[in-house]
């Protein structure tokens, strides 16, 4: 469960875009044209609204509105009376739900393992993908057409259908990779408690890799030739050329793909359901998103919301925490 | 290049190794990409005794890969079929709708000033950043207290919005579609949505393949949204209905059938993926490339 396919991060490309349209010597848009006829003004001045209005509220109605009722939602409590014959009432409780949620050791421990998988299995697949990125990069490479394909492939795969795939490939009476492990002596079970972060993190670096791979081999096309050429030049190649020249100049396409895949790890969720399949100790509260959907279940419509928020928080703090943190130093650099 | 004086041969020999090296890591890469896809090709070629008793990489005496595909398209009336049609629905319909209100609003946020241009632009960037599946619950409890849930619209009605695609027609817009085209427009006497139509949507085709191709995507390998939303089985998409299957561990529909339904399903978008490469790598960049 990563981000949908979506890129853009920073706004340098709106940004420069802007540069150009806003204070631009030409006038770009049509209010500043001329009115040639009186009722024509009227109507340009409601022209983008009229173009808006399709998007906007469907956007209030599907963003704004959940954001507001989650949060609205998460200061109420249902209020039971003792016997249960008059309908239980909405109460107004503050911030006791939150106190509810930290104080709820299946969320936070579920908090705290999606951040430890995440610790592990990011810096692994960014690794991956910028080492086969590199690969992909260099001028000798044989092969370069089928192998960015071959790559890119697990990412066409929707996350359920690859969490699909996995577990049958896990399932300990049909793992194909089980038994050509078990023909060498070693028993594994990949459904096993202790195995199951390694397994789901391999699901996820699987899908994602390639795609990842993808954003940073075209950051490294972008990098101009005489750039490379030059420093050739001066006798830096192969690894060194990658390390002092390339790495640097593809730290944007770095910088988002880790905060795309901190965000995606955090909202984890596809995969992990998927294994309960084959893994019936696999809790249902094992990733934040299910520990909320668990209250859901529960009825708990409250403590969902407050859940629910609680990780949208996490999210946030994590993704513009780990942006300032890498502005900081590379200005310090 | 210093060194090359120790001894041309040496180097040469060295060359060779660190392509072999390189040529070594790519071959294993590729392995671990593809291996999983093909155990899933072999394995809905295999009837449901053989799955456990063969190979899981190859093939297995029989191949009972239309025997599959017919016994899944019949059973329980159907369904699988009716999942795939739903699933067709919801993502072709959903990246049309999403695509023309995106295309719209894109327009209009490159080519007019008016007030509140950027601040309406900037709360659509916001909520690229972030994750649509935060967004499932909270919606989930929103349209539950409407009595929205569990009927098309609940699905239908999320998929159809598309800040990335905003996003996407607003920068492709500022690129493609020249003032002077639109002035020419107006002084012909066209009104705006005319001149929408007829020449704005004309010259951001291309980019419009784009936007409905990643919405396609993301409706069509979607699960927590309908998951969420659709208790009536008739209503879910593909991928609800295989996990469903899963989770009855072979019980109700043999593993060999959950198998053919996965590789069915994942045909549609990994050739869309093949045939449009053009389009996609086109979005999938336009953010990371400075």
């Amino acid at each position: 469960m990563h981000p949908a396919p979506t890129t853009p991060t920073t706004a340098a490309p709106v940004r420069s875009h802007e540069e150009r349209t806003g204070p631009a010597p030409k006038p770009s848009g049509p209010t500043p044209a001329p009115a040639p006829r009186g009722r024509a003004v009227d109507w340009r001045r409601w022209t983008p609204l009229g173009f808006l209005l399709p998007f906007g509220t469907l956007f209030l109605i599907t963003f704004v509105a959940p954001i507001c009722y989650a949060l609205h939602q998460s200061l109420f409590k249902l209020h039971r009376s003792g016997l249960g014959l008059t309908p239980p009432s909405t109460v107004f409780t503050g911030l006791s739900n939150y106190a509810d949620a930290l104080a709820d050791g299946a969320f936070t421990s579920s908090v705290v393992r999606v951040l430890l998988i995440g610790a592990v299995q990011v810096p692994l697949m960014l690794g991956l993908a910028l080492l086969l990125a590199l690969l992909l990069d260099a001028r000798r490479t044989p092969g370069k057409r089928f192998f960015r394909l071959a790559f890119f492939l697990p990412y066409a795969i929707p996350g359920v259908i690859g969490g699909l795939m996995w577990s049958f490939l896990y399932q300990p009476d049909v793992s194909p990779i089980a038994d050509a492990l078990a023909g060498i002596g070693l028993h594994v079970d990949f459904t096993s408690d202790s195995w199951l972060p390694w397994s789901v993190g391999n699901i996820l670096t699987w899908g994602w890799t390639g795609y990842n791979m993808i954003v940073i081999h075209s950051a490294l096309k972008a990098i101009p030739g005489e750039l490379t050429e030059a420093a050739a030049l001066d006798g830096c190649t192969g690894w060194r050329l990658a390390w002092h020249v390339k790495i640097p100049l593809v730290r944007p396409a770095l910088l988002m793909t880790t905060v795309f895949s901190i965000i995606g790890t955090a909202q984890l969720y596809n995969e992990p359901v998927v294994m309960k399949a084959v893994a019936p100790n696999l809790s249902s509260s094992w990733t934040p998103i299910m520990a909320a959907q668990n209250e859901v279940a529960a009825n708990n419509y409250h403590a969902a919301a407050t859940r629910s928020v609680l990780l949208a928080l996490v999210i946030f703090v994590l993704s513009f925490g780990f942006m300032r943190f890498v502005n900081k130093r590379g200005a310090a650099l | 290049m210093k060194q090359s004086s120790a001894g041309p041969a040496r180097a040469g020999a060295t060359r060779a190794a660190g392509r072999i090296g390189v040529l070594a890591v790519l071959v294993l890469a590729a392995l671990y990409s593809l291996l999983p896809v093909w155990w899933l090709v072999v394995s809905a070629t295999k009837g449901s005794s053989d799955l456990f008793s063969s190979n899981g990489f190859w093939f297995a005496g029989r191949i009972e890969i239309v025997r599959n595909v017919s016994t899944l398209l019949g059973v329980q009336d159907g369904i699988y079929g009716r999942w795939l049609l739903n699933s067709l629905l919801y993502a072709v319909g959903g990246a049309l709708a999403a695509t023309l209100l995106s295309a719209m609003a894109g327009y209009v946020l490159a080519k007019y000033t008016f007030r509140g241009r950027e601040a309406v632009f900037n709360t659509v960037l916001g909520a690229i950043l972030i994750p649509a599946p935060l967004f499932a619950l909270p919606l989930y409890l929103m349209f539950s207290a409407t009595h929205i849930v569990n009927t098309f619209w609940a699905v239908f009605i999320p998929s159809i919005v598309s800040p990335f695609g905003v996003y996407l027609s607003r920068i492709y817009a500022a690129a493609a579609v020249p003032d002077e085209l639109l002035e020419a427009g107006r002084i012909d006497g066209a009104g705006e949505f005319r001149i929408f139509r007829s020449i704005a949507l004309r010259v951001l085709q291309p980019s419009l393949v784009t936007i409905f191709l990643f919405q396609f995507v993301t409706i069509w390998t979607n699960y927590l949204l309908p998951s969420l939303m659709l208790a009536n089985d008739r209503l879910q998409p593909v991928t609800v209905g295989l996990v469903a299957w899963k989770e009855q561990r072979g019980q109700t529909v043999p593993y060999n059938l959950i198998i053919t339904g996965a590789l069915l399903s994942v045909i549609p978008i990994v050739v869309m993926f093949l045939l449009l490469q053009r389009y996609w790598k086109a979005g999938l960049t336009s953010g990371s490339v400075k």
